[in-house]
């Protein structure tokens, strides 16, 4: 896809539950998959990442449907955990 | 017809060190893609031994000789405290040693391709005769083959070798030279279910004083298939537990559902039970050997035991109302439809408010939510965190939706309607039905009037739809009126529960 359409034109929307597997899926698509297995071992595509409950992305969208699909959510998970999660990943790793 | 209850439920674990490196999928996967690796070093290392496994909290819970709130008290991770004065044998059923279990494998195969080593056989026998439910099948054993048949029948002819102490002492034959679902491999696991599934559905019968006679059907729900190339899932794994039970005027069949089965077939015992189509059905699932040491790698990187080492197994029966026992409002049931959506709160929202509203009930009117009960010990260090607590919070955010709950009581209500999760991550076994047996004693002698149990599962792993799917059904104390055929008044059942009460006191001063 990020030769298809370019990788700058890509964005990866994450709905992981916890920070750390958040994390770990941001870097798969940014530095290459920390695990070295899959077909993203040592291949650095820098995308811009993001998950669904930080700000970046709640702004996006319609706030009625928001609430209705992530609201819950929104309640339960550790919000504050994954926007640090993701941000660092983002400024270590993202090209764009 | 009045609803159906949960009479008895019996539990079963089996310890499978052996089974933990040469069946589970982790690892076999790993033997075949990178023999050499690291994990598959240290593996043997971070196996527990079988009295570390009895004395595992989680595991003492399971049996029903711990409750579980009593996991709160441990710091985690459990696997670090030994229960003291823990027993093999509890009040729902027992953890069995994996040389036992071998033996249960022959006790139950009925086409003789269960093969044991001669002299492991002997041994086999002395542990059988002093095994409580099984001292009568000792003569299914047999006498043994020599392990030079054995070594031909795994070297040349493709069997499924049998492991115990890193000895190879037996082997399960393939059933067919081509069927490629009658290999050997298709066949252990298929025996492995139904053996731990009569370990549950025996101990089921002996801990609760029923009589096997009196089962009408069995539903068997964990994830195997049995059947040959022309019928790959052709069943019925139901009737062949209830044949080893010794349940004489049973039939059954199979229900599948992945992880939600034993979900569904709650539902639908209760529901066959009130139409008075059967009186007294079991609901039964053996377990995976497959999934045994599934989060190996991350057990091990964290230098923790591998803590998916046991089989589970269960068998719940489900009659029609004595007036005693919780009944199963299957009025009150939820559903994850087509149509439902993927969602967290689309799903919470199916499986939980659904059935409240139809009840006209609050989120907080059902005191236990028994969810997936997956045992927290080993998933967290797994990356998948916490499931039962997960599974609280998103509850009790929908309350806070609801306005059921402020927002504030979130933690508040997943310690009070939850649980912290005991059950190994045996894919079936977590889903809901860990709790039957503690909420059969907690909303009769107990203080509860409303559990709810809830089971899902990820229908996409098979590759015929996207979809994923879940049930639940809500389960409360009995109102204490005793269904009678032919129209006895209240008066007079009250009369007859009187005098039969007479009679046994009369009964305990004559003794």
């Amino acid at each position: 896809m990020t030769e298809k359409y370019g990788a700058e034109n890509v964005i990866v929307l994450f709905g992981a539950a916890e920070a750390e597997s958040a994390g770990l899926a941001a870097e798969t698509v940014t530095n290459g998959d920390p695990t070295f297995a899959g077909s993203l071992a040592g291949v650095q595509l820098g995308l811009k990442t993001y998950h669904a409950v930080e700000p970046e992305f709640k702004e996006a969208v319609d706030a009625d449907v928001y609430e209705e699909q992530i609201g819950m959510m929104e309640m339960v998970l550790d919000v504050d955990a994954i926007i640090e999660e993701m941000s660092s990943m983002r400024e270590q790793f993202c090209k764009f | 017809m009045s609803y159906a209850v949960i009479k008895g439920a019996g539990y079963a674990l089996v310890h499978t060190p052996d089974m933990i490196i040469h069946n589970g999928t982790t690892q076999t996967t790993e033997r075949i893609t990178n023999p050499d690796s690291e994990y598959l070093k240290k593996l043997p290392e971070h196996i527990r031994s079988y009295e570390k496994v009895v004395n595992y909290a989680p595991n003492q819970v399971y049996i029903g000789n711990m409750k579980p709130s009593d996991l709160e008290e441990i710091e985690m991770p459990w696997c670090n405290t030994e229960v003291e004065g823990a027993d093999r044998f509890g009040k729902f059923g027992e953890i069995m040693p994996q040389d036992e279990f071998i033996a249960l494998l022959k006790i139950v195969d009925a086409f003789d391709l269960v093969k044991i080593e001669k002299g492991f056989t002997q041994t086999l026998k002395e542990k059988i005769t002093n095994h409580p439910l099984f001292k009568k099948d000792v003569e299914k054993l047999k006498d043994g083959e020599e392990l030079a048949e054995i070594e031909k029948f795994v070297n040349e002819q493709h069997a499924e070798a049998i492991y115990h102490n890193e000895l190879l002492v037996g082997c399960v034959k393939r059933a067919h030279d081509v069927d490629t679902n009658l290999t050997a491999h298709i066949l252990f696991e298929n025996l492995v279910v139904k053996a731990s599934g009569v370990l549950a559905f025996k101990n089921l019968i002996e801990k609760n004083n029923i009589h096997v006679e009196d089962i009408d059907y069995v539903i068997e729900c964990s994830e195997e298939a049995c059947g040959d190339m022309n019928q790959r899932g052709g069943g019925n794994f139901a009737k062949a537990i209830a044949e080893c039970g010794g349940a004489l005027n049973a039939t059954g069949s199979d229900t599948r559902g992945f992880c939600a089965a034993p979900t569904h077939a709650l539902i639908q015992a209760a529901s066959l039970v009130k139409a008075g189509t059967y009186e007294n059905v079991v609901i039964v699932a053996g377990g995976a050997t497959a999934k045994l040491g599934m989060n190996g790698k991350d057990h091990v990187k964290k230098d923790l035991p591998i803590l998916e080492d046991v089989l589970g197994a269960f068998a719940i029966l489900i009659s029609k109302n004595d007036g005693v026992n919780p009944v199963i409002r299957t009025d009150l049931v939820g559903r994850h439809t087509v149509g439902t959506g993927s969602s967290p709160q689309a799903v919470i929202t199916s499986l939980i408010t659904a059935p409240l509203d139809k009840g006209g009930l609050k989120i907080t009117d059902i005191d236990k939510y028994s969810v997936e009960m997956q045992n927290p010990d080993i998933t967290k260090p797994a990356g998948a965190g916490d499931v039962p607590e997960a599974n609280y919070k998103m509850i009790a955010a929908l309350g806070v939706k609801r306005k059921d709950l402020e927002r504030k009581d979130i933690l508040i209500f997943v310690k009070n309607h939850g649980m912290p999760g005991w059950a190994p991550t045996q894919g079936h076994i977590p889903s809901g039905v860990p709790y039957a047996g503690f909420a059969r004693e907690e909303l009769t002698t107990g203080d509860l009037n409303r559990a709810m149990i809830v089971g899902k599962g990820s229908l996409f792993l098979g590759r015929m739809t996207n979809l994923f799917d879940g049930v639940s059904v809500v389960i409360e104390r009995n109102s204490g009126v005793e269904e009678v055929r032919g129209g006895v008044s209240q008066e007079e059942i009250k009369n007859m529960i009187a005098e039969s009460m007479r009679d046994f006191a009369a009964h305990l001063l004559g003794e």
